[in-house]
């Protein structure tokens, strides 16, 4: 089993240098497609299959053909790695940024040959201190040895890429909203259209990808389209970084073909539940999926087969819900989380979530009616898909009305015993 | 005033974007690294070197979870309540950092040595519970590990 992605990441947590990275066959992608026409690149990346890693899937060959490209298109085109990773139960881009930010580097240099950009930003999370350092360390090597700045690989192509620490705000790491940070403002989310690739970063073209995404870059160019096809088990093509967090006996994160099922991670890779506890469901991609339960363990986690159960593959980390946690208090954690990560701007989703938030503590409070129940459901269809300005909220209205649907008598439980029937024994 | 360090490092930030007032939380996250956090002083400093307003810099500042408005300790801990932690008993673990600190949440102790904040999800949910301070990652908590890591910090 291939695992392309982490191959190269040391054992002992340090990161790898620009020597041993190139020692182990790094950069020779970048210095192959600095040969390539852009437009060629483009079409190797289409022909992959590559969706985007970030939680919407978006074909990534695609996205970048709609950048404007000629003497005449505006510049200076811009390419950014979203490295926000704030999805509550997500730390799978953690792994790539700390173990191996030189392929991050090399994913980023053939994408900006792909679009034509000449400047890039890595926007980091400002919690991830760590892989702070070792991405600007990674940016100082690469620019000693001319794959950065001016000429790169003697192409004639100038490339600057600067890293970016943020000040910290969940909606940073939706797409729009991560431009305004850039740009030093609010992360409120833009209106589309105009799409960033016309006109995102300072009004020129631009590129925003997941970290996860870029990575793959180096090996599709190097390795060519059918051979990244056959790394998946199903028809969404890749490897992909998989975790759980939870009551499971080993939480962690792996990289694993596309389509790997939900069982094969929580007993195979994660070594089942904790001693005493049983699965009751998880969110499969992190806190703004729906929750799948047993009945759903045989689906394979890729895109199509997850949407298809009626959750999203979002981040690929699983956060497991066990018999001994109280459904209502996880939801009423998650959307405490949502609502004040809430940027304000539209009033479906500031409004609508404090709502939520605040029925759902008075239900874990034992202050709960069946009403409210009609509330919350009520809530979930007014902050649905094109309610709102941008995805918060409907991802928000993902777990909570997914519990309500499989955990109905929990929240019943609670009405009825007029207290969490969790609470005095946890 | 921002001292000539604090304008050295803005400048080199505002350098590399198209428009000065781009290089904001860059500048912000400056003089917090320096000061602990932003005071009204800080932030009418900091606009007039950016050339714009002290309410537009403050419209920034209020927004990030990670840019402090009022006086923190000498040392910030940041604890981890998002659902994976949650999960794997956040409760305790900040219940047993009040009660050792003898503050609430928000709050500094009397000496002046801890602030104690939530934080999102510090992804590292594998290793939950967890928790920063001053920017560094610590996991798998317990209270006798919570104990030890404080006696760290003076």
């Amino acid at each position: 089993m291939e695992t392309p992605l982490t191959a190269k990441i040391r054992p002992d947590g340090e990161m790898i240098d620009l020597a041993a990275y190139e020692r182990a066959g790094g950069y020779q992608a970048a210095r192959q497609a600095m040969q390539m026409a852009p437009a060629d690149i483009v079409e190797v990346v289409k022909k992959s299959g590559l969706r985007g890693r970030g939680g919407a899937g978006f074909p990534t060959g695609q996205k970048w053909s709609f950048v404007p490209s000629g003497p005449d298109s505006a510049r200076p085109k811009y390419l950014v790695a979203n490295g926000d990773e704030m999805e509550p139960g997500t730390f799978k881009d953690r792994v790539l940024l700390e173990g191996d930010p030189h392929e991050l580097v090399e994913g980023m240099i053939i994408s900006a040959r792909a679009i034509g950009a000449e400047r890039g930003y890595v926007f980091l999370r400002g919690e991830y201190t760590d892989a702070g350092e070792r991405i600007e360390r990674a940016l100082h090597e690469a620019k000693s040895e001319g794959y950065l700045g001016q000429n790169i690989f003697g192409s004639g192509a100038d490339f600057d890429l600067r890293l970016h620490m943020s000040g910290g705000r969940y909606m940073c790491g939706e797409e729009t909203g991560l431009l305004n940070a850039l740009e030093g403002k609010r992360a409120n989310p833009r209106a589309k259209p105009p799409f960033p690739q016309v006109s995102g970063l300072f009004g020129k073209p631009t590129i925003v990808q997941n970290i996860e995404t870029l990575c793959n870059i180096p090996h599709i160019v190097e390795k060519g389209p059918e051979w990244f096809q056959k790394l998946s088990l199903t028809g969404d093509a890749g490897t992909k970084l998989y975790g759980a967090s939870g009551k499971v006996k080993k939480p962690g994160c792996w990289e694993l073909p596309m389509g790997t099922t939900m069982r094969e991670l929580l007993e195979k890779h994660a070594g089942g539940m904790q001693d005493g506890v049983q699965f009751r469901g998880a969110l499969p991609g992190g806190a703004s999926t729906d929750f799948l339960t047993a009945d759903h363990l045989d689906v394979p986690m890729d895109f199509t087969a997850v949407a298809k159960a009626g959750s999203r593959l979002g981040t690929g980390t699983m956060i497991v819900l066990d018999d001994k946690t109280c459904p209502v208090g996880m939801v009423w954690n998650l959307e405490h989380f949502f609502a004040q990560e809430s940027c304000g701007w539209c009033t479906p989703c500031w409004s609508g979530l404090h709502w939520a938030e605040e029925i759902l503590a008075a239900i874990e409070a034992g202050r709960g009616s069946t009403e409210h129940l009609a509330r919350l459901d009520h809530i979930c269809k007014m902050i649905a898909p094109g309610n709102t300005f941008c995805a918060l909220a409907p991802g928000a209205a993902e777990p909570l009305q997914s519990a309500l649907k499989y955990f109905p008598e929990d929240f019943e439980r609670h009405i009825r015993e007029k207290r969490c029937p969790w609470r005095d024994g946890r | 005033m921002l001292t000539p360090e604090e304008q050295r490092e803005i400048e080199e930030e505002a350098a590399h974007y198209p428009v000065r007032r781009a290089a904001c939380i860059d500048a912000l996250r400056v003089v917090q690294k320096h000061r602990g956090w932003v005071s009204d002083e800080s932030v009418r400093d900091i606009a007039e070197f950016l050339h714009t307003s002290p309410e537009d810099i403050d419209s920034v500042a209020t927004f990030y979870n990670l840019i402090f408005r009022k006086p923190v300790g000498r040392h910030v801990i940041m604890i981890c309540d998002s659902v994976s932690c949650w999960v794997m008993g956040y409760d305790k673990m900040r219940d047993h950092l009040k009660s050792r600190l003898g503050v609430e949440m928000g709050q500094t102790t009397s000496d002046g040595r801890f602030t104690l904040l939530p934080v999102v999800c510090l992804g590292a949910c594998d290793r939950a519970p967890t928790m920063i301070v001053d920017g560094q990652l610590h996991a798998n908590l317990d209270p006798a590990k919570i104990d030890q890591i404080l006696e760290r910090y003076e």
